[in-house]
């Protein structure tokens, strides 16, 4: 049914790529622990492939409201001191300019 | 046993003056000091400002008097957000996080008068079923403090079951109230999605995320999803079906109520003692008057599968937002074990080794694996074979309870365990992810479908752990629902059992002679 076979163990140049997809520095212990779990509980999710679903439509969302229009009014707004205290920075130079700081990517 | 101990219970003791709010809140409070850790229940405990709060509903009392929950201390799940109170879904990442809002279901708590005493352990960003995946130790069941108390809402189970609080909200992406609720011996109602706005609930799979609340009684779950439900337009997923007097809907009265029984999805691995107990409690509603239904929900059994496949899908696209930027956790510079270009301290290697290093830190090992296993079924090449495939089953599985609920033979409910086990010693299952995930195996389908679903005590095993019985019902008819289970509740004596790490420290003595509301 497929064109190509689903891995059932992962390598682990297979979980570095996810890994660096998903923002993630995994250290070797990890990586070799998850090529085995993920292999593992995809070997499981394969029972899917079994059935048959041709024509079936896929259920993305159960959201039941219609999209309604509503007026377009100004409203509150969060506090910008109360979520930029959430700021990592430790110094806290970012209140100032009413920003939150990433660190330098132009040297 | 103390009035306090319910919802229903504690309201009434308010409004007749038995006792103010201060003295519910401090008893409360109380409790938490003397047995909570043994339970670690609580992340958070915010005495002050619950006592506070709970002063001012005093000194208001005209204006709260009729309140629907006013005076109740309450608990939230530690992923709900509330204004200046920590809110760390039990991770490292948002160790420090301050929201600057609350969730429309703490505002909407508030205004119907509860206090909000503390905000509950979970496992990490709700993934897990154990409460086990904390990153700040696990919550232990009151009826066995080796065991675990379900999860992911195990902190609010913990908390309703050992009466530190009469009600604790929880979400419930794939049985998250309702497996805790089982194990711990308490009420857990998942409602419809929709029912229950989300706005403030730290996501996890936002198609399957629903708010509800833990309560010992049907008749509190009620009373609570009064005063949660509604439309919300911060919530555009929220409905705006019209929200019932659930608690007139419970009449005691299930004659002619059609129950049905998936008999051959309960074939399949589910302990003795729990197949006992269920079957007991099918016959408590036939002897009330209830039909009992034999159907089929032939795609219910794949519901294991496609719940990981498209929740974690959904959870590696939500929490890509926690990258070290706003919300309080950063890895150092120093942190960073692989640089990405030679060391420098600039360049967008630099940014990109900052989201990578925080989230490795700031991550537990089965968020990690969640975030991974969803984005590599997101990536090109494996997108159609899993998660449009499990897209597709979910139709069939929405379908085969469409089904059930339609037509002459239709349903009023189904009847399944809520968990096929009861709970389980902590560390179990910890090293095999896959065996902890097939504790959600008759918990999830209700998600997927976005069936209101909930569980009752039913009894308890030959070890005294307690016994859950689920009930799923028609979207939006959580009255048919609440109206099944209180009829079940009301033959039923499980309900009022005691843990014993709560009788070795009995409630307080009910109603001291009234406090003055004016202090």
């Amino acid at each position: 049914m497929l064109a190509f076979a689903m891995p059932t163990v992962l390598t682990r140049e297979q979980v570095s790529a996810i890994a660096a997809l998903a923002h993630l520095d995994l250290d070797p212990a990890e990586l070799d622990l998850f090529a085995r779990q993920l292999g593992s509980i995809l070997d499981y999710a394969n029972q899917v492939q079994s059935i048959d679903t041709a024509g079936v439509p896929p259920t993305a969302s159960l959201v039941v409201r219609q999209t309604t229009d509503r007026a377009d009014r100004v409203g509150p707004s969060l506090d910008i001191a109360d979520t930029l205290a959430n700021a990592p920075d430790p110094d806290r130079t970012h209140l100032e300019g009413g920003f939150f700081k990433v660190p330098r990517v132009i040297g | 046993m103390s009035g306090a101990a319910t919802v229903r219970g504690a309201r009434d003791l308010f409004r007749s003056r038995a006792r103010s709010a201060a003295d519910l809140c401090r008893d409360a409070i109380a409790r938490i000091e003397a047995l909570d850790p043994a339970l670690h229940a609580f992340n958070t405990v915010v005495s002050e400002q619950a006592l506070a709060r709970a002063r001012v509903v005093d000194h208001e009392f005209d204006r709260w008097r009729d309140a629907p929950l006013a005076g109740v201390p309450i608990a939230l799940k530690d992923n709900l957000c509330t204004r200046g109170i920590r809110t760390t879904a039990s991770s490292r990442m948002l160790e420090h996080y301050v929201p600057p809002y609350d969730a429309t279901v703490v505002s909407r708590l508030a205004a119907a008068g509860a206090i909000v005493v503390g905000k509950t352990n979970c496992d990490e960003f709700a993934m897990g079923s154990s409460t086990e995946n904390s990153a700040f130790g696990p919550t232990r069941n009151p009826w066995a403090l080796d065991r675990i108390p379900g999860g992911t809402s195990g902190g609010s189970a913990a908390a309703v079951a050992a009466r530190l609080t009469p009600l604790a909200l929880g979400s419930d992406t794939g049985g998250s109230i309702r497996q805790p609720a089982a194990l711990c011996g308490v009420v857990g109602l998942k409602p419809t999605y929709g029912r229950v706005s989300r706005y403030g609930l730290i996501a996890h799979a936002s198609s399957l995320d629903q708010i509800g609340p833990l309560t010992r009684t049907v008749y509190d779950a009620a009373l609570a999803l009064e005063a949660l439900a509604g439309a919300d337009p911060a919530d555009a997923t929220s409905a705006s079906a019209p929200v019932s007097q659930y608690t007139a809907a419970l009449t005691g009265d299930v004659r002619g109520a059609r129950i049905g029984v998936p008999r051959s999805l309960l074939e399949q691995g589910v302990d003795g003692d729990v197949a006992h107990a269920l079957a007991t409690a099918l016959d408590t509603l036939r002897a009330r008057g209830a039909t009992l239904v034999d159907v089929e929900l032939p795609y219910a059994k794949y519901a294991i599968p496609v719940y990981y496949l498209v929740s974690t899908a959904e959870a590696s696209s939500n929490l890509a937002r926690y990258d070290g930027v706003r919300y309080g956790f950063r890895a150092a510079p120093a942190h960073r074990l692989h640089p990405g270009s030679g060391g420098q301290d600039a360049g967008p290697h630099n940014l990109k080794d900052m989201y990578a290093r925080t989230r490795a830190l700031g991550f537990g090992p089965e968020v990690k694996r969640r975030v991974m296993l969803g984005t590599y079924v997101l990536s090109a090449g494996y997108y159609d074979a899993y998660y449009l495939k499990a897209q597709q089953v979910r139709t069939l599985i929405l379908r085969d309870y469409e089904q059930a609920f339609q037509g002459p033979e239709a349903v009023d409910a189904i009847a399944m365990p809520t968990s096929p086990t009861p709970a389980f010693r902590i560390g179990e299952r910890m090293s095999d992810p896959l065996q902890m995930y097939l504790a959600d195996i008759f918990t999830v389908s209700a998600n997927l479908a976005g069936l209101p679903a909930i569980s009752v005590p039913c009894g308890f095993t030959s070890d005294k752990l307690p016994v859950g019985l689920q009930l799923t019902g028609r979207p939006f008819d959580e009255a048919t629902l609440l109206r099944i289970a209180d009829a079940y509740e009301r033959d039923t004596s499980w309900w009022k059992e005691t843990p014993p790490t709560v009788s070795a420290h009995p409630a307080p003595p009910p109603a001291h002679p009234a406090h003055p509301a004016h202090e």
